[in-house]
């Protein structure tokens, strides 16, 4: 009898519905590659997957059918690079998992662990249509910040993705801070970090013979090699024009290397070398102001400009609140939009910066085979809006994570539905629940 | 402030601090308010505006925008409408057959909208300015918990980037700045224009009152708190703040039985809102605090005009109601400290729909370029619960109100004929996100136009620096 309440209890909290199978129809269906809405879609999901979306599919019968009444049915979006699930009140350090600044480790710290899905940043970006994130760590106490993970924001326990998604690293100021004072101190640090581990890869029972003096650790070595083969993307911060040249010739030295460039505020500058280079950019569209000298540049023109000459542009919602607000990302993107009826600016088309808050993050992950877009064989992470996404006052009206049907019901919203009337009536407010 | 890279409690802690910045005034002088003769006497016997406004309306032409739908910022609209801007001042609003003057310029303002210009009670332009380099960290006089003596005009960098992208992408013409909210009570804010120039004289709004900036909770106690100073509690801030408002009503009546006082800046400030003549902008995030606030101003005889970024305003919307107080805030900030935990994206509308006075304001040097996307995600919210305010309404929330918290209600904030002629066109509806501002006129002058890059100021730090002049 204890046993199976327990289990019980255990079942309410930790396990995630069954995922369903539906059929969205009538929408004004939005794939998130880039190509535009198709008036009169459909999308079929089963097994928590996307089988078939488009204008011409047919509906398999006995599937539940929801009509979608001509709105917009969209992927979810994609943060591109975030902290939500890390933080609940930034203020709050008991709550704040972001950053390791007094670790010793640095590269293979891994953020999984310290994700909480229960988090109301959780279901906030959720209920704003955000169903998928990745989540960086912000810093440790060396150069390399360590390990982020590609997580969905559902209602239940299981928020892991892809684990080890990523490693994070900033250049510019706030990584010469970290490496010793200077630009010069990060490329040498981090290059004779990766040869250590590289060394190590080759002959790991030399870690221990180095002793105290190693360049690096057995746990931050072994997520390090995981980045020069390849495995891992490495996501650089970096903001100069300058340094990001520096950072895209690092893939000279280490060919495998995945690099993906996160702010890139100057990136116009170099445009055509980062597009040559054929690495990402997660930009945050917005930012256009010189808030420190490697910023000077900084223009919203950037994301267009860059996506003008070629370079793989996602959008981000990052030198803003990265764990609160990723529901900014459809308003970043719109703002991309307006820049196209600008003199002078350049921006996206609607169909590109959906793409930006899509695919394009799923694209800079390396998985774009699995999530971002609704084609066939991507998670089932669907949205019905009640108008344009990009919009200001458009919200999402349901929501479905691998095929599971959401609530979109935050703490913010029993808040607000208990102060409808602020007044006191027979009994406190305390009673209103 | 949403800027750089920076970790989650440096980023936090950055945003606790800009987050409230109130104060800013003038001196009483230059609107030459009334005040009891006693006060005047002994007030004259020193300059109550040493640092007066140097600023002119720069050259404009008559200009009539026709066939514009119009928000008149009082809660109006006119469809298809006309405007005519002459002499600086707003020379007439109405529909199509209001006269447009023989040698006007008419612009077609067929599918766009005009309002008034945007107005920004909460900024930190100039006084937190990019780059944000130590250098320029001038927003703070930490060094004290209550320093009514500073004056954020000489804080102030008038070269700040800041200000041309709050007029080319947010259409703000008037700003108010303000210290921050280190301490209890900051200091003066100063009331701009938003026009660029060589000195802060030469961007001070003629007339606008002084505000001085207060601050509640978390901030002060964190700051002194870590100093191993009082305060170090919410007590010990009302505590503080109690014994120095009684310091400064002793002062006053000095000063009003016409007794010799010895100059005293700080006393001088604070005697100025025991006057009215300065007006109090407090930042103030939990309701059962902006609650005891209020009585405290009863308790010593100070209004306060606005409490800032009040998250919790909703709780105690019908307060502000009945005390006459605004709300200055943000559509939908949340979760960077504890006393914003309990946001909701429809504050906002709730505070409107209670009858008090709502303003949405920026604190945030990127915020403050698009407070009308701000303002159209609240109405927006506001509508899913049901509360209907149209378009036309929720502008006052960026004009009237605003321009009524900073005491130049009778200059700008609506298209009123006579008012400053303080104008944005917007190249479509302005709570949509594909719009942005094609022209912006502040007393009547075109210091902004989206379609000539002349017309695009580029402050000294820009100049010759990458993207100069760029479309930012």
């Amino acid at each position: 009898m204890i046993r199976a309440l327990l289990l019980s209890a255990a079942a309410l909290v930790a396990l995630p519905a069954a995922a369903q199978d539906v059929a969205i129809t009538n929408a004004k269906l939005v794939i998130g590659d880039g190509s535009a809405p198709v008036e009169g879609g459909t999308v079929v999901v089963r097994g928590g997957k996307v089988v078939a979306a488009g204008a011409g599919v047919a509906v398999p019968a006995g599937l539940e059918t929801v009509d979608a009444g001509g709105h917009y049915v969209t992927p979810g979006i994609v943060a591109a690079f975030s902290r939500v699930g890390l933080t609940e009140v930034d203020a709050v350090s008991g709550t704040n998992d972001r950053s390791a600044p007094r670790t010793r480790f640095s590269a293979g710290l891994d953020i999984a662990p310290a994700l909480n899905p229960m988090g109301s940043p959780v279901a906030v970006n959720r209920a704003a249509g955000v169903t998928r994130a990745v989540v960086a760590p912000g810093g440790s106490s060396n150069l390399f910040a360590g390990q982020g993970a590609v997580v969905d924001l559902g209602d239940d326990m299981d928020m892991v993705t892809r684990p080890r998604a990523l490693q994070y690293v900033a250049f510019g100021e706030d990584g010469a801070s970290k490496a010793g004072g200077s630009r010069a101190a990060i490329f040498l640090l981090f290059r004779e970090q990766l040869l250590a581990a590289r060394s190590y890869a080759r002959n790991p029972a030399a870690l221990a013979e180095w002793g105290n003096d190693a360049m690096i650790q057995r746990a931050d070595a072994d997520a390090l090699v995981r980045v020069i083969d390849g495995t891992t993307p490495l996501f650089v911060r970096v903001d100069r024009a300058a340094d990001i040249l520096n950072v895209v010739k690092l893939k000279q030295d280490f060919p495998a290397m995945k690099l993906v460039l996160v702010g890139a505020t100057e990136g116009w500058l170099v445009a055509p070398q980062i597009a040559a280079a054929r690495v990402p950019v997660i930009v945050s569209p917005l930012t256009d102001l010189p808030n420190s000298f490697e910023q000077l540049g900084a223009t919203q023109s950037n994301a267009g400009r860059l996506e003008a000459a070629g370079v793989t542009v996602a959008v981000g919602v990052f030198d803003d609140d990265d764990a609160h607000k990723m529901g900014y990302a459809t308003q970043y993107a719109g703002n991309l939009v307006a820049l196209t009826r600008m003199p002078g600016a350049s921006g996206l088309s609607w169909d590109q910066a959906f793409a930006a808050i899509s695919s394009g993050p799923a694209r800079a992950v390396g998985m774009d085979d699995r999530i971002g877009s609704l084609k066939p064989g991507r998670v089932g992470d669907v949205v019905i809006w009640d108008g344009d996404p990009l919009e200001l006052g458009s919200r999402p009206t349901a929501i479905w994570i691998d095929g599971k049907r959401q609530s979109l019901t935050t703490r913010q919203d029993r808040l607000r539905e208990r102060y409808a009337d602020p007044s006191e009536g027979a009994l406190p407010n305390a009673y209103d629940w | 402030m949403s800027r750089g890279v920076k970790s989650g409690l440096v980023a936090a802690a950055t945003l606790a601090f800009a987050g409230c910045a109130a104060t800013g005034a003038q001196p009483q002088s230059a609107g030459g308010d009334a005040a009891p003769a006693t006060t005047e006497a002994k007030a004259e016997r020193f300059d109550k505006n040493p640092y007066p406004s140097t600023y002119h309306a720069y050259p404009g032409r008559v200009t009539a925008v026709t066939g514009v739908t119009i928000f008149d910022g009082e809660g109006g609209r006119i469809d298809g409408g006309t405007v005519v801007l002459a002499d600086g001042k707003v020379a007439g609003i109405g529909g199509a057959d209001t006269a447009v003057p023989a040698g006007a310029l008419v612009i077609d303002g067929r599918g766009k909208f005009v309002t008034p210009g945007v107005i920004d009670v909460h900024s930190h332009l100039g006084v937190y300015p990019s780059p944000s380099v130590e250098a320029h960290s001038d927003g703070n006089e930490a060094t004290s918990p209550t320093t009514p003596e500073v004056w954020a005009e000489h804080s102030v960098w008038p070269q700040d980037p800041g200000f041309s992208r709050a007029l080319a992408n947010g259409g703000v013409t008037t700003l108010q700045i303000l210290p921050g909210s280190a301490n209890l009570i900051g200091g003066r804010s100063v009331t701009l224009k938003n026009v660029p120039s060589r000195t802060v004289q030469g961007m001070k709004f003629p007339g606008a009152p002084y505000g001085m900036k207060m601050a509640c909770g978390e901030n002060p106690k964190r700051v002194y708190g870590g100093k191993g100073r009082m305060p170090s509690t919410r007590m010990g801030n009302f505590a503080v703040d109690r014994q120095t408002w009684a310091k400064a009503v002793a002062y006053k009546k000095k000063l009003d039985e016409g007794k010799a006082v010895d100059r005293d800046l700080a006393m001088e400030t604070l005697a100025g809102v025991l006057s009215g003549e300065i007006l109090v902008h407090n930042h103030c995030y939990r309701a059962d605090e902006m609650a005891q606030v209020i009585d405290m101003s009863h308790e010593f005889g100070y209004k306060v005009t606005a409490f800032h970024h009040a998250v919790e305003a909703y709780k105690i919307a019908d307060l502000l109601k009945k005390e006459g107080i605004c709300a200055a805030l943000w559509a939908d900030w949340w979760g960077f400290k504890m006393e914003a935990y309990d946001s909701v994206p429809e504050n906002l509308p709730m505070v409107e729909q209670a009858g008090a006075c709502a303003i949405v304001h920026s604190d945030d040097a990127n915020q403050i370029q698009r407070l009308n996307q701000e303002a159209a995600k609240a109405l927006a919210a506001g509508r899913r619960m049901g509360i209907q305010i149209s378009d036309e309404r929720a502008w006052r929330w960026l004009a009237i109100n605003p321009a009524t918290a900073l005491g130049i209600a009778d200059k700008t904030g609506s298209l009123k004929p006579g008012k400053m002629a303080d104008v944005v066109l917007w190249n479509g509806n302005p709570f949509s996100v594909y719009t942005r501002p094609e022209k912006v006129w502040i007393d009547g002058a075109l210091m902004y136009d989206a379609d000539d890059p002349k017309r695009r100021p580029v402050s000294d730090f820009e100049l010759g620096q990458p993207g100069e002049g760029d479309v930012k």
